[in-house]
């Protein structure tokens, strides 16, 4: 195996027996991004120089015989929504195209503290907005399983990076679903944590209620490694949660016995491809084989999540994109005859077809005589949602659904249909409303392409999700096969 | 409830958007084709039901207002599309007289 095949945890070991360097490692990464990024397109900006610099002081390190963190000397993909001081980051948007930010995202310090490699700014939807990747304002990311199918969205370019050995670990957002669907198309992990377990601070906001940032990795010990870096509370986000961080590697046990699985029935009914509702039920099996409890049970407010998030994500956004004026940074129009049509032409012009879509919706739903109706409805139907979690979670440990209805689909199929889009999205929604965290590992093929195995857990309790999902992928070997470039 | 035509030209206008007459027809469309989708939720009962605004319980943060160091001018400025004396310049917004 090349050294960009392997995990984060088997390099390490390496690096530490001064079988590689850093160095070597970092050269293998770019070796790979030259040789298929033409085909994948999964990184917008790549930053060799600052990887090559890491890496120096890495081996630098190890050759005075000091001792490297779990994930020092790491190459790492980062999600362009992150805020990467001195290094351009766009948000795939033509409005932040020439955007440097003059600080980090509290994430991005933290990887840079850790000693971790930054390889490059990953692809996505424009603002996040999206599920396949072809929002970018650049170009669309496509699946290394088969060239011709979306990575998956909003952080399809983290995924595919993962998936196509272009990076070892990477970090993505999700909103709706925007790192597990994706993760779930790659068949990679991905996991988004308790809303308020790492801090926003530097995410670039979509909807601010419902982003959280994580982990996109290979394995699940890569993805509890990554989370030891990444969580915690941070004073410049006053939405992170003050509890203490576990050591999430001792979350790394092979024990389901006595667990508790409920699987809500509504995330197996209409839209769900017969291969995928066998694939995860065979899934249930296994962890029953292992010791584990499984009963179908009822959610019956899931079916909502997607109108409501279709008020409350945009109404969200069209606060937050406010911001984008022409003024502070990014894109200006050239018309500047008076700042009202300075501000609607440059916004005309930076933003692509979906962020408008979802602005016009979001300040059509807040605007004067329908924020009741629209806003205000569909946060107490969020209320529903989240009393179905509370429910469930008096009987059960963790639920497991499908991450996605389907598998990945065929680029363009979807574009000019934004519900059917939003399909790929409808059994992740919920668990953002509900701010709880939710793991997508691979559990099968479908004609080629990766199914993706949803575990949901109580706020907070990531521990019981990773013990889960590492249970399921020491006993199989899905995550082990390899898209063939 | 529909969208008509009047209605999204004054969202556009809220939204600080310039949109082509094509444009307009387009979100008028698809506008619609959203809020239809949203009908589905009328038909559930929330005259009781409270509204969650954060899915996670939380308090307001306060900390000590002590000083502390901001960015560098140079810094914030250095993305601004027209700068000027190290400020933001922008077309003129004050009638002269």
């Amino acid at each position: 195996m090349k050294l960009n095949e392997l995990t984060a945890h088997e390099l390490h070991d390496l690096l530490v027996n001064k079988a590689i360097s850093c160095r070597e490692l970092t050269e293998a990464v770019f070796t790979r991004v030259e040789a298929v990024e033409e085909q994948v397109k999964a990184y917008l900006t790549l930053t060799r120089d600052v990887a090559m610099q890491q890496a120096a002081a890495v081996d630098e390190k190890l050759a005075r015989g000091e001792a490297i963190g779990a994930l020092e000397g790491i190459p790492v993909a980062i999600k362009d929504v992150l805020c990467t001081q001195g290094i351009r980051t766009t948000c795939a948007s033509k409005i932040l195209y020439n955007f440097i930010p003059p600080y980090d995202a509290t994430v991005v310090q933290k990887m840079r503290a850790a000693g971790m490699v930054f390889i490059g700014k990953a692809n996505m939807d424009e603002f996040a907005m999206g599920s396949s990747t072809e929002n970018s304002a650049f170009f669309p990311t496509r699946n290394p399983w088969d060239l011709t199918t979306v990575p998956g969205g909003s952080s399809g370019g983290s995924a595919a990076a993962v998936a196509a050995d272009e990076c070892i670990v990477a970090l993505g957002s999700d909103t709706g679903g925007s790192i597990r669907q994706p993760a779930s198309f790659c068949g990679i992990v991905g996991l988004k944590p308790t809303y308020g377990r790492v801090s926003r601070y530097g995410l670039i906001a979509f909807a601010s209620s419902l982003d959280q940032i994580g982990p996109m990795t290979k394995d699940v010990t890569d993805c509890a490694l990554l989370m030891n870096i990444i969580a915690g509370h941070d004073p410049l986000d006053s939405t992170s949660l003050p509890q203490p961080v576990p050591d999430y590697t001792n979350s790394l046990v092979p024990d389901v016995k006595g667990l508790r699985i409920g699987v809500p029935k509504e995330y197996f009914a209409q839209g769900v491809e017969p291969a995928v509702a066998e694939a995860v039920r065979a899934a249930i099996d296994k962890l029953c084989e292992l010791g584990a409890t499984a009963e179908e049970t009822s959610t019956p407010y899931a079916e909502y999540g997607l109108p409501t998030y279709y008020i409350i994500a945009p109404s969200e956004a069209s606060s937050n994109l406010a911001r984008y004026d022409g003024v502070q940074y990014g894109y200006r129009a050239a018309d500047e005859s008076d700042v009202i049509t300075m501000l609607r032409k440059t916004r005309a012009e930076g933003f692509g077809h979906e962020v408008k879509h979802r602005i016009m919706i979001g300040t059509y739903a807040l605007s004067s005589g329908y924020y009741d109706a629209y806003y205000l409805k569909a946060s107490k139907v969020r209320t529903l949602i989240k009393q179905d979690f509370d429910r469930a979670f008096e009987k059960y440990d963790v639920l497991i659904t499908p991450t996605s209805p389907t598998v990945a689909f065929k680029l363009g199929e979807r574009t000019d249909d934004p519900l059917a889009m939003k399909l790929a999205d409808v059994c992740t929604i919920p668990v953002n409303m509900a701010g709880l965290p939710g793991i997508s590992i691979p559990c099968g093929f479908d004609k080629g392409l990766p199914i993706g195995l949803q575990i949901i857990g109580k706020a907070l309790d990531e521990e019981t999700l990773l013990r889960v999902a590492y249970t399921y992928e020491q006993a199989t070997e899905w995550h082990k096969q390899k898209p063939r470039l | 409830m529909r969208l008509s035509r009047e209605q999204v030209e004054h969202v556009a206008l809220l939204a600080r958007l310039e949109l082509s007459e094509e444009e307009k027809e387009r979100y008028m469309h698809e506008l619609n084709q959203i809020l239809e989708h949203f009908e589905a939720l009328q038909r559930l009962d929330t005259e009781n039901v409270p509204p969650t605004s954060h899915a996670i319980p939380m308090t307001n943060v306060l900390r000590e207002d002590v000083v502390r160091p901001s960015l560098p001018r140079e810094a914030v400025l250095q993305n601004a599309p027209d700068a000027a004396e190290g400020c933001f310049r922008v077309p003129r917004v004050v009638e002269e007289g």
